[in-house]
Order: C-alpha cells, then sequence, then structure tokens
C-alpha cells in the first residue's frame, strides 16, 4: 500500500521531466528567429557564469553547517574568530569583478538586442502596426493597406518592424520564439523589431493583465515562406471586408473574436487615428 | 556648541530652560524626520508638475491662468508670518511673556490666513475661467501640488489656532514649549516649500 | 434587486454588493466561493465576538492589550494580524494554482473577474498586511529590549500606527463581504485602474487599505529611526548594536523615504477617480508611465524594507546558534547600507519594457546587479559565522540554512532579470512570479518564521514545539520548491502570469506539480497553527521563563520572559557588542542592581484604536461615496488629535518598590532553574538558563 502511494509520487513527480521538453519548446528555448536565439545564447551564457556564482554557496552552506555540527567532537571551536582580510578580499572582490564582467556583457546585449534596433538584412523590414485592443489584437499592413485581427502573418527572414499602440489599457505583446515582449500604451507608439528563420505557426499574446478576457488575448504569428505570404496577401484582398466605420467601432467593444478576422482593406492612417484618438480633447471617448 | 546644545537643530532652549531642551531632543528630531518624509512628497509632485508642464492636451496650462501679483503678494505674507513665528519663538525662549507670544502667534495666524484667503481667490478665478484640475494633465498637477501646500498651511493655522488655546490654558510648559519649537519647523518648512513653488511653477511660467 | 438601495446614506452601496445575495441569485460555484469566503469573514468574526463575550475578556482585552501603548504589546498584536491575514491570502494562493491546474482547456473553478481579484488581494495582503505587520511587529519587540530601551521614542505614535494598520488590513477583510476588491493587481496599474475601466469599487478598496497601510508604515519607520538614533542605552554604540538593530535603522531609513512615493501614488490615483483628474488617464494629458515610476520608487525599495529585517534575524540567529560572535559585523553594516542607499537607484528594473533608450535600461540593469553584491557578501558573512562554530540545527536554523541555498536561487533568477533583453522575454510571466517568490518566501518569510520561533521564548516565557516546527519546515521548504520551480519553466515557456484561463495542454504537468506544492504551503500554515496550539497545552513542561534559552548574546536576553512592562528594572550599561554573551562569560551577568528607582512608563490611550476605527471608517465611507461618513470620519479624526494634545496626564508612576519585587521574583526563579548545556536546550530541561562553559 505504502509502496504503491509511493509509486504513485513518483510518477506525478515524473510526470513533468517526462514531458518537460514539450514544454520548453514554447518558449525562446527554442527560438525560431534570429532575436529570440540571440536572447537564448545570451541566456545560456549567462547561466555557465551564475553556476560559479551560486556554486560556492550551494556546496559550502550544508557541507560547513553539517561539519561544525554541535555533536561533531572532532571540528575546531573558536568563538572569538570573526574577521579574516583574506576571506573578507575573497567574498568581496571576486563578485564584484563578476559584476564587472557581466555589466559589459549587460550593456553589449542590451544595445544589440533593444527592441528598437533594426535588424540588418538586404530587404527592407516589413511593417506592421500593432494595436492593442481589448481583449484582441489588431495588426495593420500600412504598405499593403490590409489589416488582420488576431492573426499576424509575417514573410521569413524579412525583418520586421512592428509599431505598437493601445487603443484601451497598458499591454504588453509578446512573440516568445522570436523576440522579447514590449508595452502597448495609448496614445504612445513604442517598436519591437524582430523576424522568423523558419516557416511555422508561433504563439503570441498579451501577458499585462488587462481584465476578464485577459486569458483569451493570443494570436498566432504564421511565418511564411515569400511566395506563401504573397499568396496570403492575395487572399486577404479578395475577402472582401474592410475595416469601415462600423468595424472601427467594434474595435473598441470588450470582446474576442472566435476565429482571426482579415480585413481586405483598411483606411489610411487608421494607426495615426487610434494613436491619437485620445488626444482629441473634443472627442469624448472617456465615460 | 557643545554637546547639549547640539541636540537638535532648531530654537535651543538649552540656555533657559535645560529640562524642555534635554526632552526636546528625540521630539523635535523625530518632527524633522516627519518634514524629511512630507518633503519626499512634495518633491515628487514637483516632479510631476515639471512632466506634466506639456500635458495640455489643446487646453490651456497652469500658466496661462495664474497671476503673477497675487503670487507675489502671497510669498511676502508667508515670508512675513516665518518672521513673525520667528519672533514668538524667541519669545518664548527668553520668558518676554505669555502676552507677547501670544501676541506674535495672533499676527502669525492672521497672516496664514491671510495667505489661505488669497490663495482661495486665486483658484476661484482660475476654476471661473475655465481652468478645472480635470481640463488636463497640466491643471491636475498643478492643482495638486499648490493645493496641498495651501492645505499645510490650512493645518499649520489649525495648529496654531489650537497652540493659541494651550499657551494661556497650560502655560509655557514643556510640552507646550516642545509642541511650539515643532510647529515653528513646520510653518518655515511651508514657507521653503512656498518658495520652491513660487520659483518652480509660478517664476518658471514667466519665462516662455 | 438592482441599483443604490439609499444613495443619500449608502451611497452607492446595491443589495448586490453583497456576495450572498449574488451566490442566492446565482448559485454558481464562483459566487459560491465568494459567499464562503464572505461567511467565513462573518462567521469568524461573530465567533471571535461571541467568545471572547462569552470568556468575558472584552475588558481585559481593551485594558492590556488594545489600548496599550507597550511596544512588545504593539509587537504581538501586529504578529497576530499579519498570521491573520497570511492565513486569508495563502488560502487565496492555493485557491489560485487549483484554478490553473483546473484551468486547462476548461474554465475552472472560478470566474476570471474572481481570480483577477484573487490575484489582486493575494499580493496587496501578503506584502501590506502580512510581510509588514509581520516585519514591524518583531522589530517592534526586539529592537527597543536589544538597545536596552523601555519603550520606542513616541508609544502613543506606535499604537497609531498599528491602529493605522489594522484599519486598513479591517478594510481589506470588509472587501470581502461588502463589494468586490481591485482587479489591477497588488501594483494598481493605471489605465486599468482608473474610473474608465474600472468603475466598480475594487480599486478604491485597494487605494485606501494601501494608502492607510503606507501611512501607518511610514510613521513607523520614523518612530523605529529615532530609537536607535536616540534611545540606545549607555555605552551601546551603533556599531555595538546587534545587527538586527541595523538592519531595523535601514528599513525605518527605506520606509521614511519610499513610503511617500506610494502615498503620492495612491492619492493621485484617488484624485483621478474622485475629482476627475488626469494623472493617469489615457486622455487629456495623463500619463501612466509617471505611476509606474512613482510606485515602483516605492516597489523597490520596498522589497528591501522586507528583506532587510530578515537579514537582521539571520544574523542573530545564525550566531547564536553557532555560539560564534557574527563574522565580519563592520562588512554587515556596510554592505545593509549598500543595499539600502543602492535600493533606490534601481526602479527602472520594474518596466525595462516600456520602451526607454537601450542605455537607460543597461544602466539600470548593471545598477541592479551590484546590488547582488553586498547582497552575496551577507550570505558568505553567514557562512563564515557557522565556521569554526558549534552549529545547533534548532527550527530558526532550518530557516535560516533553507533561506541561504533558496535564497541564492532567487538571486540567479534575479541576475537573469536583470539583463533587459533577457527581461523582455519572461517579464510578466510565471518567471517573474517564480522569481520575487523565491526572494520574499526566503528572504521575508522563513525570516520572520525564524524569528517567531527564536523569539517567542522571550514573549511568552515557554517554547515552541519543535517536532511539529521541523514539520512545518519541512512543508514551507518542500511545498515552496514545488510550487514555484515549476513556475520558471512555465514562465519561460512564456506563460502569463495572472491567468485565469490555459490553453497549452503543454503546461499541464507542471501546473500540477505547482498545485501539489501549494497544497504543502497550506499544510505548512495548518503545522504552524497546530505547533502554537500543541505548544501552548504543554506550556507548563517547555517554561523558559528565566528567560534565557538559547544562550543568547544580546540584551533581550537578559531579563526576564516574558519581560515586565518597563523591559529593564535597570536600564544596563554596556561596554562591548554581543553584551549579555559576554557578561554570561566574564562572570557579570545577573548583578543585582545596586538600587532601584521609580519608572515612568505611559498610559494607555484610546488614541490609537479611536484613529484606526474612524480611518477605517472613512475610507469606507470613500469607497462606497459615503459623503456624510467621510466628512464626519475626518472630523472625528482631527478632533481625536486636538482632544489628545489637551490631556496632559498621560505618564503614569511604577514604584521602585514594585519593581524591586518583579525583580526579585525573577531572580529567585533564575537562580532556581538549572543550567543546561546547549546540547539539551530543545528538551524540557531548558528553563531559560545556560549553562556557561569555561
Amino acid at each position: 500500500m505504502a509502496a504503491s502511494r509511493f509509486l504513485g509520487l513518483i510518477a506525478i513527480l515524473a510526470l513533468p521531466a517526462l514531458s518537460g521538453c514539450a514544454v520548453l519548446r514554447l518558449g525562446a528555448m527554442d527560438a525560431a528567429g534570429p532575436i529570440a536565439e540571440a536572447q537564448r545564447n545570451l541566456y545560456f551564457l549567462l547561466a555557465i557564469v551564475l553556476i560559479f556564482v551560486a556554486g560556492p554557496v550551494l556546496v559550502l552552506t550544508p557541507l560547513i553547517a553539517w561539519h561544525y555540527r554541535i555533536s561533531n567532537k572532532h571540528s575546531t571551536f573558536r568563538p572569538k574568530w570573526v574577521f579574516s582580510w583574506w576571506l573578507e578580499g575573497l567574498i568581496w572582490i571576486p563578485p564584484a569583478g563578476i559584476v564587472i564582467g557581466l555589466s559589459f556583457l549587460l550593456w553589449n546585449y542590451t544595445q544589440r538586442l533593444d527592441p528598437y534596433r533594426p535588424i540588418a538584412a538586404s530587404q527592407p523590414p516589413l511593417e506592421i502596426q500593432a494595436v492593442a485592443l481589448d481583449w484582441k489584437w489588431l495588426f495593420i499592413y500600412p504598405e499593403e493597406h490590409i489589416a488582420a485581427m488576431n492573426e499576424l502573418a509575417i514573410p521569413v527572414s524579412r525583418p520586421v518592424r512592428i509599431s505598437l499602440t493601445s487603443g484601451t489599457v497598458m499591454q504588453a505583446m509578446l512573440i516568445p520564439r522570436l523576440a522579447g515582449q514590449i508595452y502597448a500604451m495609448a496614445g504612445m507608439r513604442t517598436e519591437l523589431n524582430l523576424a522568423a528563420s523558419q516557416p511555422g505557426v508561433y504563439r503570441g499574446g498579451n501577458v499585462q493583465f488587462n481584465g476578464t478576457g485577459f486569458a483569451k488575448q493570443k494570436f498566432d504569428v504564421i511565418a511564411l515562406s515569400p511566395s506563401d505570404y504573397e499568396g496570403w496577401l492575395a487572399a486577404v484582398r479578395a475577402a472582401a471586408n474592410p475595416l469601415d466605420p462600423s468595424a472601427y467601432a467594434q474595435l473598441f467593444e470588450k470582446t474576442t473574436p472566435a476565429q482571426p478576422i482579415l480585413f481586405s482593406s483598411a483606411p489610411e492612417g487608421l494607426f495615426q487615428k487610434i494613436l491619437s484618438r485620445y488626444q482629441d480633447p473634443d472627442m469624448k471617448v472617456h465615460r | 556648541m557643545s554637546a547639549a546644545e547640539a541636540k537638535h537643530a532648531g530654537i535651543n532652549l538649552g540656555d533657559s530652560d535645560r529640562e524642555t531642551h534635554e526632552k526636546a531632543g528625540s521630539e523635535i528630531f523625530g518632527f524633522w524626520i516627519f518634514l524629511m518624509s512630507d518633503a519626499v512628497i512634495f518633491a515628487l509632485l514637483f516632479a510631476t508638475y515639471g512632466v506634466m508642464l506639456r500635458g495640455t492636451a489643446g487646453g490651456p496650462s497652469a500658466a496661462d491662468e495664474y497671476r503673477i501679483l497675487p503670487a507675489f503678494i502671497e510669498t511676502l505674507i508667508l515670508l512675513t508670518s516665518s518672521f513673525t513665528f520667528g519672533m514668538a519663538s524667541v519669545a518664548m525662549k527668553h520668558g518676554r511673556g505669555l502676552r507677547t507670544v501670544l501676541a506674535w502667534m495672533v499676527i502669525t495666524l492672521a497672516l496664514g490666513l491671510g495667505f489661505l484667503a488669497m490663495e482661495l481667490r486665486d483658484f476661484s478665478t482660475m476654476i471661473a475661467d475655465g481652468a478645472l484640475p480635470s481640463r488636463n494633465g497640466n491643471l491636475s498637477s498643478f492643482f495638486a501640488l499648490v493645493p496641498l501646500h495651501g492645505l499645510h498651511v490650512a493645518a499649520g493655522c489649525l495648529w496654531l489656532a489650537v497652540m493659541l488655546v494651550q499657551v494661556p490654558c497650560f502655560g509655557l510648559d514643556k510640552r507646550v514649549k516642545i509642541n511650539l519649537l515643532r510647529l515653528g519647523l513646520f510653518w518655515h518648512f511651508l514657507d521653503i516649500v512656498w518658495i520652491a513653488i513660487f520659483s518652480v511653477v509660478y517664476l518658471q511660467g514667466l519665462i516662455r | 434587486m438592482n441599483g443604490a438601495i439609499s444613495p443619500t446614506i449608502l451611497g452607492r452601496l446595491e443589495w448586490l454588493s453583497l456576495p450572498f445575495v449574488r451566490a442566492w441569485q446565482n448559485p454558481t460555484p464562483d459566487e459560491l466561493i465568494g459567499a464562503g469566503a464572505a461567511t467565513i469573514v462573518v462567521v469568524g468574526m461573530a465567533g471571535t465576538i461571541a467568545l471572547i463575550t462569552a470568556l468575558g475578556k472584552w475588558r481585559y482585552l481593551w485594558r492590556d492589550w488594545f489600548t496599550s501603548v507597550d511596544h512588545k504589546k504593539i509587537g504581538i498584536m501586529y504578529v497576530v494580524l499579519a498570521f491573520v491575514m497570511m492565513s486569508r491570502a495563502v488560502v487565496e494562493g492555493v485557491l489560485m494554482r487549483m484554478q490553473q491546474a483546473t484551468a486547462i482547456n476548461a474554465p475552472g473553478i472560478v470566474e476570471p473577474d474572481h481570480f483577477a481579484q484573487l490575484f489582486s488581494t493575494h499580493g496587496s495582503i501578503m506584502i501590506f498586511f502580512m510581510a509588514m505587520p509581520f516585519l514591524t511587529g518583531m522589530i517592534n519587540y526586539v529592537m527597543p529590549l536589544q538597545i536596552g530601551s523601555r519603550d520606542v521614542a513616541f508609544p502613543l505614535l506606535n499604537s497609531i500606527s498599528l491602529w493605522l494598520t489594522g484599519g486598513a488590513a479591517g478594510l481589506m477583510m470588509v472587501s470581502l463581504v461588502i463589494g468586490q476588491f481591485s482587479t489591477g493587481g497588488w501594483s494598481g496599474y493605471p489605465p486599468y485602474t482608473e474610473l474608465e475601466f474600472s468603475p466598480d469599487v475594487g480599486p478604491d478598496y485597494w487605494i485606501w487599505a494601501v494608502t492607510l497601510g503606507s501611512i501607518g508604515s511610514t510613521l513607523s519607520g520614523l518612530n523605529f529611526a529615532v530609537t536607535i538614533y536616540k534611545m540606545r542605552c549607555a555605552g551601546m554604540t551603533m556599531m555595538r548594536m546587534p545587527l538586527f538593530c541595523w538592519t531595523t535603522l535601514c528599513t525605518s531609513i527605506l520606509m521614511i523615504f519610499a513610503m511617500p512615493p506610494l502615498t503620492v501614488a495612491t492619492a493621485m490615483l484617488a484624485l483621478d477617480r474622485y475629482l476627475g483628474f488626469h494623472f493617469f488617464t489615457n486622455d487629456l494629458g495623463g500619463n501612466m508611465m509617471n505611476y509606474a515610476n512613482l510606485f515602483w520608487l516605492f516597489g523597490h525599495p520596498e522589497v528591501y524594507i522586507l528583506i532587510l529585517p530578515a537579514f537582521g534575524v539571520y544574523s542573530e540567529v545564525v550566531s547564536t546558534f553557532s555560539s560564534k560572535e557574527l563574522y565580519g559585523y563592520r562588512s554587515m553594516v556596510i554592505a545593509t547600507m549598500s543595499i539600502a542607499v543602492m535600493s533606490f537607484t534601481v526602479w527602472l528594473h520594474h518596466f525595462f519594457t516600456m520602451g526607454q533608450s537601450a542605455s537607460i535600461n543597461a544602466a539600470f540593469g548593471i545598477a541592479t546587479m551590484a546590488i547582488g553584491v553586498p547582497t552575496g557578501v551577507k550570505i558568505y558573512d553567514w557562512i563564515w559565522t557557522m565556521f569554526m562554530g558549534q552549529v545547533r540545527f534548532t527550527v530558526p536554523m532550518l530557516y535560516s540554512l533553507a533561506f541561504m541555498m533558496t535564497f541564492v536561487l532567487g538571486g540567479l533568477t534575479g541576475i537573469i532579470l536583470a539583463f533587459p533583453p533577457l527581461d523582455y522575454l519572461v517579464h510578466n510571466t510565471l518567471f517573474l512570479v517564480a522569481h520575487f517568490h523565491n526572494m520574499l518566501i526566503p528572504g521575508l518569510l522563513y525570516g520572520m518564521l525564524a524569528g517567531y520561533h527564536y523569539w517567542f521564548p522571550k514573549a511568552f516565557g515557554f517554547r515552541l514545539n519543535e517536532k511539529w516546527g521541523q514539520l512545518a519546515f519541512g512543508c514551507w521548504v518542500v511545498g515552496f520548491y514545488l510550487a514555484f520551480m515549476p513556475l520558471y519553466v512555465l514562465g519561460a515557456a512564456g506563460m502569463a502570469r495572472r491567468t485565469a484561463e490555459i490553453f497549452e495542454p503543454a503546461f499541464r504537468p507542471w501546473l500540477y506539480v505547482a498545485g501539489i506544492g501549494a497544497l504543502i504551503l497550506l499544510a505548512a500554515l495548518v503545522a504552524l497553527f497546530v505547533q502554537l496550539w500543541v505548544s501552548i497545552r504543554e506550556r507548563e513542561a517547555n517554561r523558559v521563563d528565566a528567560g534565557d534559552p538559547w544562550d543568547g548574546r544580546g540584551l533581550e536576553w537578559s531579563i526576564a520572559g516574558p519581560p515586565p512592562e518597563y523591559n529593564f528594572a535597570v536600564l544596563p550599561t554596556v561596554s562591548g557588542g554581543d553584551p549579555f554573551y559576554t557578561s554570561k562569560r566574564n562572570g557579570d551577568a545577573y548583578l543585582p542592581p545596586e538600587r532601584y528607582e521609580n519608572i515612568e512608563v505611559p498610559k494607555n490611550s484610546v488614541v490609537g484604536p479611536l484613529l484606526g476605527v474612524f480611518s477605517a471608517a472613512t475610507g469606507f465611507a470613500l469607497v462606497w461615496h459615503m459623503w456624510w461618513l467621510a466628512i464626519l470620519g475626518m472630523l472625528a479624526i482631527i478632533i481625536t488629535v486636538i482632544a489628545r494634545s489637551f490631556i496632559r496626564d498621560t505618564h503614569r508612576i511604577v514604584s521602585a518598590t514594585e519593581v524591586e519585587r518583579v525583580d526579585l521574583a525573577w531572580r529567585d526563579k533564575l537562580f532556581a532553574s538549572r543550567s543546561i548545556s546547549r546540547e539539551m536546550e530543545t528538551t524540557s530541561a531548558n528553563q531559560g538558563f545556560a549553562e556557561v562553559a569555561a
């Protein structure tokens, strides 16, 4: 009885280990673009350094506590020993050195992986304008004059420059397998540069809580080969579902569409309009 | 200066009232710490006013609406009140008698109330002109900073009024003296904050 | 049933504000859970009141506790408040883990809105009404004893702080029964918490509870700082103070400077919500980025307000239970001070993702890593304290060891989060949740529990049960690892925090493990209460009223347990660090004083409880727009303060004969006790009289 219960416990504990790898494939550990890849590499580099930071404490604490336990009559007891310049140097200087070393790493990577920094590539970046709404995302393709709700199709290998704003409260857009997150705030424009290096469907979503529909506010990033991307564009345009004034009004309703919605046309300056929506003193959008 | 005299920063009662002076050590020190905490609040409101200067949303800014002359007169009134409170403290320290202390306190209270009356008139003029705090962020930050100072002055006036009852009631006993010392610090602190408001808010509004 | 009942009197209160009515009309599991929680509060309150009435203890409670301005009683009341609030917040935490474990492609047990209230109250309570009262109570009890003082500098103000905090905690509890709490998280970020998006009463409850609590904490910080600067006994120089007093001083300084930004932030949010100001609104020039800055200008130092006192406890515990002077005292003091100062330079790392320039992010990231250096130094100092000592694995020591190992892991993930490019990936995910629990559970909770076990015998005169203590400890540690390590993985996989529903089946096993961990944490809490119960029942066997059960080092152990109201019959004079330990070795401990003198102690005062009730009533009135009550409450507060200033008879005298009688009675008990060796300190042989090895 006890044995079977014990085995059951083992099974429960082993469960995550067995399926553990699956979960990490949803995040930057399984990077699908150059930005996430660089972030993952930085993570591994840092993890190696940090082993040397934590290691001594993790080893010394139990070792010393156990060796100097009161019942061990063979250990030295020197209650008045309270200081040593050597040890003092050892605990201040190497950690400070590691931090200084890491500072260089941090500075470089922060500049390199600045979300505003354009990704170097032969092609010009694809411009996307993302609008955070309750509880959905609107992606405007200004050059193509189309828009998509809760679906972001991008061509593989071409850099993507996403401008973000919010039509409501503050949100944060995260596509873990492609890049880190950035906030989207009403009346302000933030920017996120990313790229996908292989075709696939990547999960994205809002990670800053914004109400009851928060958990559902997810979208798929569909990375397509250039030809498939052209095909996608053509299909969207052919759908004859323009983002007209009534569709615009619906944007600000607190809903999540069951399926992604593709808009065959989006008015010029839509992003700008939403950006300045709250700025207009005559427009009583509040309350 | 001996160690005992340096017990706290403020009017030293060391020469005339040793016992109160000893007791005042932690009481006055505690009040300094309170003022420091209060100063952080004002500092943050100043910072907020600074970053919200441009948040006018197409409406008027505080600088468009307030008038400098009344603000200048208010400054003079408040500075004078600091002087008169200082005279009350000196009279207390040197045992000039209740009547003198009370007289200076009454003058200070009158000046404080005069300041508040003028300030309220300024605010009502602004509000009558449509410069409400709900109009835009700039005015919000103005109406958080300046009236908060006014609220402090009002609290100071109430405190003064209470002390005007306590001085005749209890005479200049230990607790009354320490309270007057603290009130003095408070009153001068409000003066300093006002000078900052006058420079940062009102005078800055002239440079445009 | 819809609409306000009586707008002039009850403001915007409706029948539907009551969870019972909601559950009656719509008996879903979610509403029933809400009504159940409200029932627990109401029945708990009614039961407590009935019990006190039945036992006839009201007069005793009022006279000996509620109106007391004795720092020791105030300290104990703070800790009781912390335990009560912790019970609620732990249950909420478990409920959240259960929700996430059951809501994988399913609705789970609570509605999203209820879930949002759960994480908002869990966070707000754990920070403001569990952690803050716990550490404030601990400081209150211990610090004046350690510096050889009769009380804190401002005993009445201390009582006012307690009651403001208590009133604020009361508001939190009322929000379970009347209306609902905020859904905006413990940080209450606008514009979500603005009227446009959250028109209900929730954020108002949050605003007033947090504001009252933060004012109480500011006043506590002021009080402690003045106490340490001005009330040390003769010979107790700053550099002879126990380290707990140093961490108290640093925490107090942080409270004085870091609580005002929170007050400003909540006050501005209140102005926005009540008077239509535009500080953080989307429209008309408001800017929510100011809120993020103000909040974290408080929020980051707050982390160290929480952690530093625990560091102080660990310094005491490790030194005592290693029978060794603290290694590198000076180094510890410098490290503590550096942490306190540097904590003001890193607030921006809470919003690396707000779009500021890379250089700004990098600068704050580096500052964040730099704090790791003094923190690491402290950990090593504790290790070197054990080095060449005689370590006893008592419950406080177990907590200290678990802290050192676990906190380091949290520090590692802290460095990961300090790297802006990595923060972009895991900010707002469960990785962050795992990180701050990884810091605060060892860095605050374990510390407070270690201190609770360590100083309990001082406060009550008997030891806590060791076995149940070990069991609780085991559950806290195992539960922590099971509950939070999976969250690192889930966060790295991109799972957002505050998610009521999950659509990734791959998360399932990890959420199950975390759920089991949460249940073990609940068991740990239960074990603590059982321990208290068992310890009270067998208290006679574990009496240590001679006052020194652990061969203690500081002045707090040189007096009876529990100490008399005035602490020291005669104020001590010290000539070095660890004064009591040294004098035991020198043979001059327990020397009877040459003569006893009258002692002046502050009289009880109703001002604290009155202000607590009035301010809570004002807060409640503001939440519900009962303007008459709000005005009445504020007037009552002002009148109480003014009335108090007219009361001259504030102190009473404990006569020298009474002091002598109490002191001699203790000495009789002391010398009748058998001194014991350290091996026997967790047995009934321990009567609080330490055997001093040659």
